[in-house]
């Protein structure tokens, strides 16, 4: 229970269900009175206290559990190393795959509970598939998608089924303080939002250069190319305007030369995806399905063939902003809720075909 | 609370008057706050005039600790240690702590040894180094976490001899153990309403006369110009009620208790053959029985025991929600491990055989399935 109103809702949905529920909230900070004393992210103190009023109303038992070293080993220091190594992690999915449905269930199984109830929005029926919500902009089957069967068993998605307005309307109406709670968006463990700055002072300062990916023309310097992702347009500082006069995207990062390499929106577009590290319930060999190469990021039509130790989807149209790091999450389009096929980490983008 | 402290309560809190008024209800109010006074007095061996009315323990504590040190340095720029025993409740040692980050105060804290007793002849040393720079002395009566008492009277009269003040935080003795302000030769101790069946929120500073003491709160001067506040006459009423009853009750409620407590110790002894009891094994408050159970989180078992109707405590600090290994069985000499693993019983007047055969049902079987639940921390 973050202390959000999703987990208020999924909590007291699992309740209602005839589940005997405990509330856990779980400490992510090493040191209680830094990333905890502000005012964003979900691991405040006053989240922590407002987890433990809606545990209160519900009329569940509330437990706070320590997993600071666990967090900060699996999420924090996997963060700054992806990023290191030029890429781009997702820290949610992380936190999904190595605390939430992890240290937490392991957690908990041994203390003779059956599951770990979250208050994600994806659907996990009967049928043991993973679905996207109703509520698509408010779905997170994206960051989900990396749990293995054996996760998935024992995981509770009770709010699939609802929007994110029908879930305020509820806590509302069950007494909830939280209904009317913003929506957290920030990585919880930056805690002013500013995830360069963070990465500067985890990594130092890197200069290198900023390069044209056509002509190979310096075309200025940077601090680190840890603060750049693929398909970033802000924030390049370049002094040397385009020759066209079009705005420049970063196109990749190389870590080794520490070099920053940019170029026009067009020159972003892949269409061959590599990863690595599948996840994967379905056929090996799927000729017609979507993929979603970022979280809240766009869906394209792809063939996809699996190994057990990799994953290449030829996309059927072009996509940008395809960055290593990211989860590419495979879904087949169903009425009754887009199912995840599997997912895994991106390695490389390509071109295979030149498109118009 | 003590259906007698409740009654008591709901009577005066029917009347009007505000004790520091003049007019006639006033003077009524008054009259009950001056006789609770005298009672609490009377329970525990002090003079009506050394009753200091706090809003509990916590304010107790702090008036003591920081009231007295400022007092004294004041009076004697060289006096500015202030001595405290490494197992002091927060309310006693935050309030050193702060003594020493913001007003420059040398905070010197006692050791204790494997039982959590101070060691009277170390402090004796302490006090013939440095008794003359000693503001103030804190050592508490008992500890609320692994029940040990400490030799109070002993370690008072080294400091009454060389002239440097005694405080000592009796809120877990009183109604436990004899307590006798005069006769301990403690110059300032501290009690609190919700410990002995008396409401939450309103407990007293027994302070000395002659021991000077700054105030923390500012304003009307209501409690001997050293605690200011409109006092809360049922509270009050309440609070002396229960002192009263508990210490009257104390002798016959030890005997009972204590033998539950040592049947439950017993038991749990041949149950986990490894959990370990901490404390003083002799002398050690009635009701208080805490253990470390070797290999478990002492929030697993509590979770555990609590979701089969079992209410104990770990006994340690919440900071931001997260247990924190006690520093009082640190003190002890006790390793993170055991300290993060251990759990406190206390019994009451109300307590039975039964409860304590519902503990052991129910304790080997959590303490099993905590020890697995602790294992994925520590692979392997």
């Amino acid at each position: 229970m973050s202390g959000g109103v999703d987990s208020a809702v999924a909590a007291a949905r699992a309740r209602d269900a005839g589940h005997d529920v405990t509330g856990v909230h779980l400490a992510l900070a090493r040191n209680p009175q830094t990333f905890r004393t502000g005012a964003r992210g979900c691991c405040t103190l006053e989240d922590s206290r407002d987890a433990r009023r809606a545990a209160d109303v519900i009329g569940i038992p509330f437990y706070v559990w320590d997993m600071a070293e666990e967090f900060h080993e699996s999420v924090v220091d996997d963060f700054v190393s992806e990023y290191a190594a030029g890429r781009t992690p997702n820290p949610c999915l992380r936190c999904n795959e190595k605390i939430k449905f992890a240290a937490v269930l392991d957690r908990a199984v041994a203390l003779g509970f059956d599951a770990v109830v979250t208050g994600h929005h994806a659907r996990l029926g009967a049928d043991g598939l993973l679905r996207r919500s109703v509520d698509l902009p408010k779905d997170q089957s994206y960051v989900l998608a990396v749990l293995t069967r054996a996760q998935l068993d024992r995981a509770v998605f009770p709010l699939g089924d609802s929007t994110k307005e029908q879930v305020r309307a509820e806590a509302a109406a069950r007494g909830l303080a939280v209904a009317d709670k913003p929506d957290s968006h920030d990585i919880c463990f930056i805690s002013d939002g500013d995830t360069r700055g963070f990465l500067e002072s985890r990594l130092g300062s890197a200069p290198g250069d900023i390069v044209d990916g056509r002509t190979g023309e310096k075309l200025g310097t940077h601090n680190g190319a840890y603060g750049f992702t693929v398909g970033q347009r802000k924030g390049l500082d370049l002094r040397v305007p385009a020759a066209d006069g079009r705005p420049r995207y970063v196109l990749s990062i190389t870590p080794v030369s520490n070099t920053v390499t940019v170029g026009p929106r067009e020159d972003l577009a892949v269409d061959v995806v590599t990863a690595d590290r599948p996840i994967w319930h379905a056929s090996s060999d799927i000729s017609d399905c979507e993929v979603q190469l970022r979280a809240h990021g766009e869906v394209v039509g792809a063939s996809v063939a699996v190994t057990s130790e990799s994953l290449v989807a030829t996309l059927k149209s072009p996509a940008r902003g395809v960055a290593a790091g990211q989860a590419i999450v495979a879904y087949r389009p169903d009425p009754a809720g887009d199912i995840v096929l599997g997912s895994a980490t991106i390695t490389a983008g390509s071109r295979a075909s030149t498109h118009a | 609370m003590l259906p007698a402290a409740l009654d008591a309560y709901v009577a005066a809190a029917r009347e009007l008057g505000n004790p520091s008024s003049l007019h006639a209800a006033g003077r009524g109010a008054r009259r009950l706050v001056e006789e609770s006074r005298e009672r609490i007095a009377a329970a525990l061996g002090a003079r009506p005039s050394e009753v200091v009315f706090t809003g509990g323990g916590t304010e107790a504590d702090n008036l003591a600790a920081k009231g007295i040190f400022w007092a004294r340095r004041d009076a004697d720029p060289r006096k500015r240690r202030v001595v405290a025993s490494a197992v002091e409740h927060h309310a006693v040692l935050d309030a050193v702590e702060w003594l020493g980050r913001h007003e420059g105060a040398e905070i010197v804290l006692q050791p204790v040894d494997g039982a959590g007793r101070v060691d009277p002849a170390a402090f004796a040393a302490l006090v013939a180094a440095h008794g003359d720079e000693i503001a103030v002395v804190s050592v508490q009566w008992a500890n609320n976490e692994v029940g040990t008492v400490q030799p109070v009277a002993e370690l008072a009269a080294i400091a009454a001899r060389a002239g440097v003040p005694f405080h000592t935080d009796a809120v877990q003795a009183v109604g436990q153990v004899p307590v006798d302000f005069a006769g301990s030769g403690a110059a300032a101790l501290t009690l609190t309403g919700h410990k002995v069946g008396g409401p939450v929120g309103v407990g007293a500073l027994l302070l000395g006369r002659d021991v000077p003491c700054t105030p923390l709160l500012h304003g009307g001067g209501q409690e001997r110009d050293v605690r200011s506040g409109t006092l809360d006459t049922p509270g009050v009423v309440a609070f002396a009620t229960a002192v009263e009853a508990a210490v009257a009750e104390r002798a016959e409620h030890a005997v009972t208790v204590a033998a539950l407590r040592d049947d439950l110790v017993g038991r749990v002894r041949s149950a986990i053959p490894d959990a370990i009891l901490n404390g003083d094994p002799a002398d050690r408050l009635p009701g208080n029985a805490h253990f470390s159970f070797p290999g478990c989180e002492g929030d697993a078992l509590l979770l555990l025991l609590d979701a089969q109707g079992i209410y104990c405590s770990t006994g340690s600090a919440c900071s931001a929600g997260v247990a924190q290994p006690s520093h009082v069985l640190l003190a002890m000499g006790a390793d993170d491990g055991r300290a993060r693993s251990s759990l406190r019983f206390s019994l009451g007047h109300d307590s039975t055989k039964a409860d304590v055969d519902a503990l052991l049902a129910a304790l080997p079987g959590a303490v099993e399935r905590a020890r697995r639940a602790g294992a994925w921390k520590t692979p392997g």
